[in-house]
């Protein structure tokens, strides 16, 4: 939470302010009741009416200067709360941008939008709430035990004995129900993932006639839950009982102290009516704190999970941003450079015994992939499930490093690129066809975003779109819903091409990016990309040998290392797995 | 249509049926409330009776002071038991409740027509089970007692109040309803701000949900600080939204507080001047005073509580709903139990439709003998599934009937009817827990060497070695952890294991490469051999070596025959046939 404090900055006037109106809101409270013991005293004692009047007057004053401090203070409180939360989510959203593909595996996607939704509402709340009464109760209970003393320092001694006592009581109930708070979230949430996995899986429990064991199993898991809840439910409901008793037993004392005192002629009928109401105000403020801080500790345990997300660092360091890892990466710069001579271009492309192992994974994933690849070449990536396809061509955007050798692109190591200025080179197309809302221009500007119309028509030429885009009503205009449910799988597969053609990219890369394409569709598709241009380098990656059979080479991945690499005449009388999976699609 | 009163009537007579079980806990609660409202007033009056004994130096009666001090310790002691047992007894109700209805949903849940479930997105299903519920608890049982209290304490207040002084009474409940009023017309004024924070934050939601759950896209295009700037857009102008929201709304609380000390006001005012002359004493002023405090408090309440009631009753409806939502027909008490089942099956004049306006399959007949290999083909969303429903009475036939072995199939145990069957569906499904538990699924008392032998069957065996604790491997939720191929292959390997005499597969060509699918294809023959099997295929040696092939289009069934027969039609098929398979 500390960390989280910083988005206040910008708010340093408003986040003292709020308290401080909220205290004075409170320190006119206090007067309140000097006020009735003056009343008491002077008022009736001496018969005095318009005594009275002025000083019914006087309270109708505070209560409105009060208001006045009270509105002020809400004021600021919400505007630094709601600024805290603007910056904060801002931030959220900038370092989740920023973070490289191994993080996003780490946390997931949904874990990262809760976290900038309910979660930052949630400290939102809490920051405002803060703000607002955090101090002000502290200083109405203090207040009361300062005014106690101005009246009879005897009589404030009690105070000093029950408000740390109250203290520990309040916040010893607080520490021993926190973690069991905890606690019952995670049961809520085993009862949660049951109900949902028994809706998704529903059609497997009936196959399996498993209905009454998950039952079993869900009821045990509800009355864990409910056993957990009613414990500490028990603890928390000592907190209102047992500062009842503190209060009024205070209050008992006072009034016995009051009685010799004013026996004694220390103090007046009034001023022990005054010290009575500084007790109950107290108490008062008791509930309210109660309150409160079930809220913060709802907050703070939101903001910690929010502080999670900013403690992770990206693991991957682009050049530009100023680090160590740069100068290393320069020396890695090996092979290729050959500045002097033009005559030897580099490669487009070379994996230089290049492994990849994935965070927290034992083995790797891509063992020794070593090749190189000129510029304009078509090269095509086959291989069963998991043998490494897609985590081969994720190393060329350096969506995650190579955790040995080198990947260069151009002669020069990914590593030593700026990170717009490669990924600028590159158009990849996902396994995964998703567009966003917006216009289907939009879309695609996000390939090139000062691309003209010509570029754009050109590029759903080349994805086979054009056709059924120049068929919607608005043509580039037309509007995509939210994932492009309003589009086909094989429609959205292609404008996702387009989308990577239109930018005219060095290097364009094809993860598997067809499958949902007829097969003359996919064939005019490769024979457009094809002819797309000389300089552009192309991978396209597939499980049909029939994708990449006129592919330059053609590289057969098996658990994550190369079992051949050749053109497909050569392949398929050399390499065994090639071999195989041709003719089991034949 | 019922109007909204008569429907939350009757909500509330249904959560009543709930809370009866416990009504010793509801009466408990009762009086405890009732018993702590009464003495927290009339803890005041002592007070006030103590005050008037302590009048000036010299003038105090300490045996009389000592006497309501003692009276006042056991009022104390009792006003904070009860609190305690109020407490106690709340949180009992309201957690068994939950817990019973939770039950009792999940339990319907088991038992739903799998129209309903897969009529209902899953969330909103799970909200109601988890939010619904939480939501009714806590509204309907808090806000109860809070109302109860409240109502308790006004009617006890204006007693007590009364008792002492009419004039000063009046005082109070005169200018005490401006705060319900001043309440009233704040939250009628912020409506509309609270609205436009909710749209931009749906707003908000809906672009994060589209940025962040694509962020690999979004880094691929470098497009990341054009997603920012819109987001500070959107963030901008929730930021404007969210402030007005907040702020005005958090009038209320400073504007009542100032309504209550206009009261408070009013009362030392009319008190004093009483009290002067001899209406009343200082001790009975001070005990007014804390009334007046008291009395106020419910008023700022009870609007509260009022929403959050009928929160509470909507959420609670939400729930019945579901409870009471039409199961499957029951089981006959009569039902026969299939076994030996031989793999005919038979259909006949089949109708069935999803919606009843909507036709779909009509007056279809298959027989299918023992052994014989039935595959089901058509493009895409072609209702393939519909098949599946039907066969494994996921859903019921509109008319005509279904029959394995001679048996109408609703007329045997659905238990022994889904036995017969062993079925791989194409969206793998695993439960959370180890890998073996989701392999025995279908045979519990499976033995070590027979997991390991159909998981081998299966192609399983030599990733699930690998993994961490091999057998042991806790899957999280939805299998996470396991590529979509790993887990197709368990959900094959279940099957393997139990191997009964029919067969339900959907062949999935998306996940699984051609060559691991060349094995499964294999494992599969050897399953099928002397088997009934019904095969969603995707590839064409399966469709060939069908002995019958069902043709769907848009749901219906419309060709069916074998492969040569069907070429012949140069229907449906033959054009399938040539656009998806010819050149290849």
């Amino acid at each position: 939470m500390k960390k989280l404090l910083v988005f206040l900055k910008d708010y340093k006037k408003e986040t003292v302010l709020a308290p401080l109106f909220k205290m004075l809101e409170a320190g006119f409270e206090l007067f309140v009741p000097l006020v009735m013991a003056a009343v008491i005293d002077r008022g009736i004692a001496q018969e005095d009416i318009p005594y009275v009047l002025k000083m019914g007057l006087v309270l109708v004053m505070l209560g409105l200067i009060g208001l006045t401090c009270s509105i002020t203070a809400q004021y600021f409180a919400a505007k630094a709360a709601v600024g805290f939360s603007t910056q904060l989510k801002h931030s959220l959203f900038e370092h989740i941008q920023e973070l490289s593909f191994s993080e996003m595996d780490k946390l997931g996607t949904s874990t990262m939008i809760t976290r900038m939704t309910s979660d930052a509402n949630q400290v939102q709340n809490g920051v405002n709430m803060v703000l607002r009464l955090f101090l002000r109760s502290p200083f109405i209970v203090f207040g009361a035990m300062v005014m106690a003393f101005t009246i009879d320092v005897k009589a404030a001694l009690v105070f000093v004995v029950t408000i740390p006592l109250l203290s520990i009581v309040v916040f010893g109930i607080m520490m021993i129900t926190m973690p069991l708070y905890k606690k019952v979230q995670a049961g809520l949430d085993k009862v949660l993932g049951k109900t949902r996995e028994n809706l998704t899986g529903v059609r497997v429990i009936r196959a399996f006639h498993k209905e009454e064991q998950e039952t079993a199993e869900f009821e045990q898991d509800n009355s864990a839950l409910t056993h957990l809840q009613l414990f500490v439910g028990k603890i928390s409901a000592l907190t209102n009982p047992v500062t009842y008793i503190i209060v009024n037993v205070a209050t008992i004392v006072l009034i016995y102290t009051g009685a010799v005192r004013v026996d004694t002629g220390y103090i007046t009928q009034g001023e022990v009516v005054a010290l009575v109401n500084y007790m109950s105000q107290i108490l008062i403020e008791l509930v309210k704190l109660a309150n409160l801080i079930i809220t913060i500790t709802k907050a703070l345990a939101c903001a910690n999970r929010i502080q999670s997300v900013f403690e992770l660092q990206s693991s991957m360091a682009w050049k530009g941003s100023g680090d160590g890892l740069a100068e290393a990466g320069r020396s890695l710069t090996v092979s290729g450079q050959d500045e002097a001579g033009k005559s030897a271009l580099p490669y487009a492309v070379e994996f230089d015994q290049v492994g990849l192992t994935y965070q927290g994974a034992g083995a790797e994933s891509l063992s020794d992939i070593d090749f190189k690849v000129k510029k304009g070449e078509t090269i095509g990536i086959i291989g069963g499930t998991g043998s490494g396809k897609s985590s081969l061509v994720h190393l060329i955007p350096r969506f995650y490093d190579a955790s040995r050798g080198s990947v260069r692109i151009d002669g020069k190591d990914v590593r030593e690129y700026g990170m717009e200025e490669l990924r600028d080179k590159i158009g990849m197309v996902m396994q995964k066809a998703v567009l966003f809302q917006g216009t289907i221009r939009e879309n695609l500007s996000w390939g090139k975003p000062d691309a003209t119309t010509e570029e754009m028509n050109w590029a759903l030429e080349i994805s086979q779109a054009k056709e059924f885009v120049d068929t919607k009503p608005r043509g580039l205009e037309e509007l995509i819903a939210q994932g492009g449910k309003n589009l086909s799988g094989g429609q959205r597969q292609r404008l996702t091409i387009a989308r990577a053609v239109v930018r005219q990219p060095e290097i364009l890369i094809l993860d598997d990016s067809a499958s949902a394409l007829d097969y003359a569709t996919d064939a005019r598709l490769r024979k457009a990309i094809r002819e797309m241009g000389e300089g552009t380098t192309v991978f396209i990656v597939s499980q049909r040998t029939s994708s990449i059979q006129y592919a330059d080479q053609i590289i057969v991945l098996e658990d994550g290392r190369v079992a051949g690499i050749g053109t497909h005449e050569e392949l398929l009388e050399s390499c065994e797995v090639y071999q195989e999976i041709h003719y089991s699609q034949a | 249509m019922k109007n909204k009163g008569a429907k939350q009537a009757e909500t509330l007579k249904k959560v009543l049926r709930y809370i009866r079980k416990y009504w010793l806990y509801l009466v408990l609660s009762i009086a405890a409330a009732a018993v702590t409202v009464a003495l927290t007033l009339y803890l005041p009056i002592l007070t006030g009776r103590a005050i008037d004994l302590i009048l000036d130096k010299g003038l105090v009666d300490f045996p009389g002071i000592f006497a309501i001090l003692r009276k006042m310790a056991v009022v104390i002691l009792i006003t904070a038991f009860a609190q305690w047992l109020m407490n106690v007894c709340n949180n009992k109700m309201a957690y068994h409740i939950v817990q019973d209805v939770r039950d009792e949903a999940f339990h319907k849940i088991e038992i739903l027509p799998l129209k309903y479930i897969d009529g209902h997105s899953y969330g909103e299903i799970v909200s109601r089970v988890i939010a619904d519920v939480d939501q009714f608890a806590d509204g309907l049982l808090m806000g109860f007692t809070q109302f109860f209290t409240g109502v308790i304490t006004i009617i006890g207040t204006l007693g007590f109040m009364l008792s002492i002084n009419v004039g000063i009474t009046g005082v109070v409940v005169l200018i005490t309803p401006l705060s319900f009023l001043v309440a009233a017309f704040i939250a009628k004024k912020t409506f509309t701000m609270f609205k436009l924070q909710s749209e931009t934050r749906g707003e908000q939601t809906a672009f994060i949900d589209e940025m962040v759950g694509n962020q690999k896209i979004v880094q691929a295009f470098s497009h990341e600080d054009e997603a920012l700037e819109k987001f500070d857009e959107i963030n901008d102008r929730l930021q404007g939204a969210s402030l007005k929201a907040i702020f005005f709304s958090s009038i209320t609380n400073p504007s009542t507080r100032f309504v209550n000390n206009l009261v408070y006001a009013g009362v030392a005012i009319c008190g004093a001047v009483f009290a002067i002359h001899k209406g009343i004493t200082v001790g009975q002023l001070s005990c007014f005073l804390s009334y007046a405090n008291q009395y106020t408090k419910p008023f700022n309440e009870i609007s509260g509580v009022v929403t959050e009631l009928q929160n509470a009753l909507a959420c609670a409806a939400r729930i019945f709903e579901l409870i009471e939502e039409e199961p499957q027909i029951p089981e006959a008490d009569n039902a026969a139990v299939l076994h030996q089942v031989d793999g005919t099956v038979a259909l006949n004049d089949v109708s069935f439709s999803y919606v009843p306006d909507k036709k779909l399959i009509q007056h279809f007949n298959l027989a299918v003998k023992p052994g014989q290999r039935i595959a089901i083909v058509g493009p895409t969303g072609c209702g393939k599934t519909t098949v599946i429903n039907l066969l494994m009475r996921f859903y019921d036939v509109d008319a005509g009937a279904i029959c394995v072995s001679g048996h109408d199939i609703r007329e045997v145990t659905r238990k022994s009817l889904r036995e017969s069957y062993g079925m791989v569906l194409q969206e793998t499904w695993l439960k959370t827990g180890t890998i073996r538990e989701n392999i025995v699924m279908g045979k519990p008392d499976a033995t070590e060497e027979e997991v390991i032998a159909a998981a081998k069957a299966s192609h399983a065996h030599s990733f699930i070695k690998r993994l961490p604790n091999a057998y042991d491997t806790v899957i999280t939720e939805d299998g996470g952890n396991l590529s979509q191929g790993q887990k197709q292959l368990l959900c094959i390997t279940r099957v393997m294991l139990c191997l009964p005499p029919m067969l339900i597969l959907d062949e999935a060509t998306s996940s699984i490469d051609t060559r691991t699918e060349i094995r499964i294809q294999k494992a599969f023959a050897t399953m099928m051999k002397g088997r009934t099997s019904f095969i969603v295929a995707h590839r064409l040696s399966t469709i060939r070596e069908a002995d019958v092939i069902l043709v769907m289009k848009d749901g219906n069934i419309i060709e069916q025959g074998s492969h040569e027969s069907l070429l012949a039609m140069k229907g449906f098929y033959a054009e399938l046939y040539q656009s998806q398979f010819a050149k290849v």
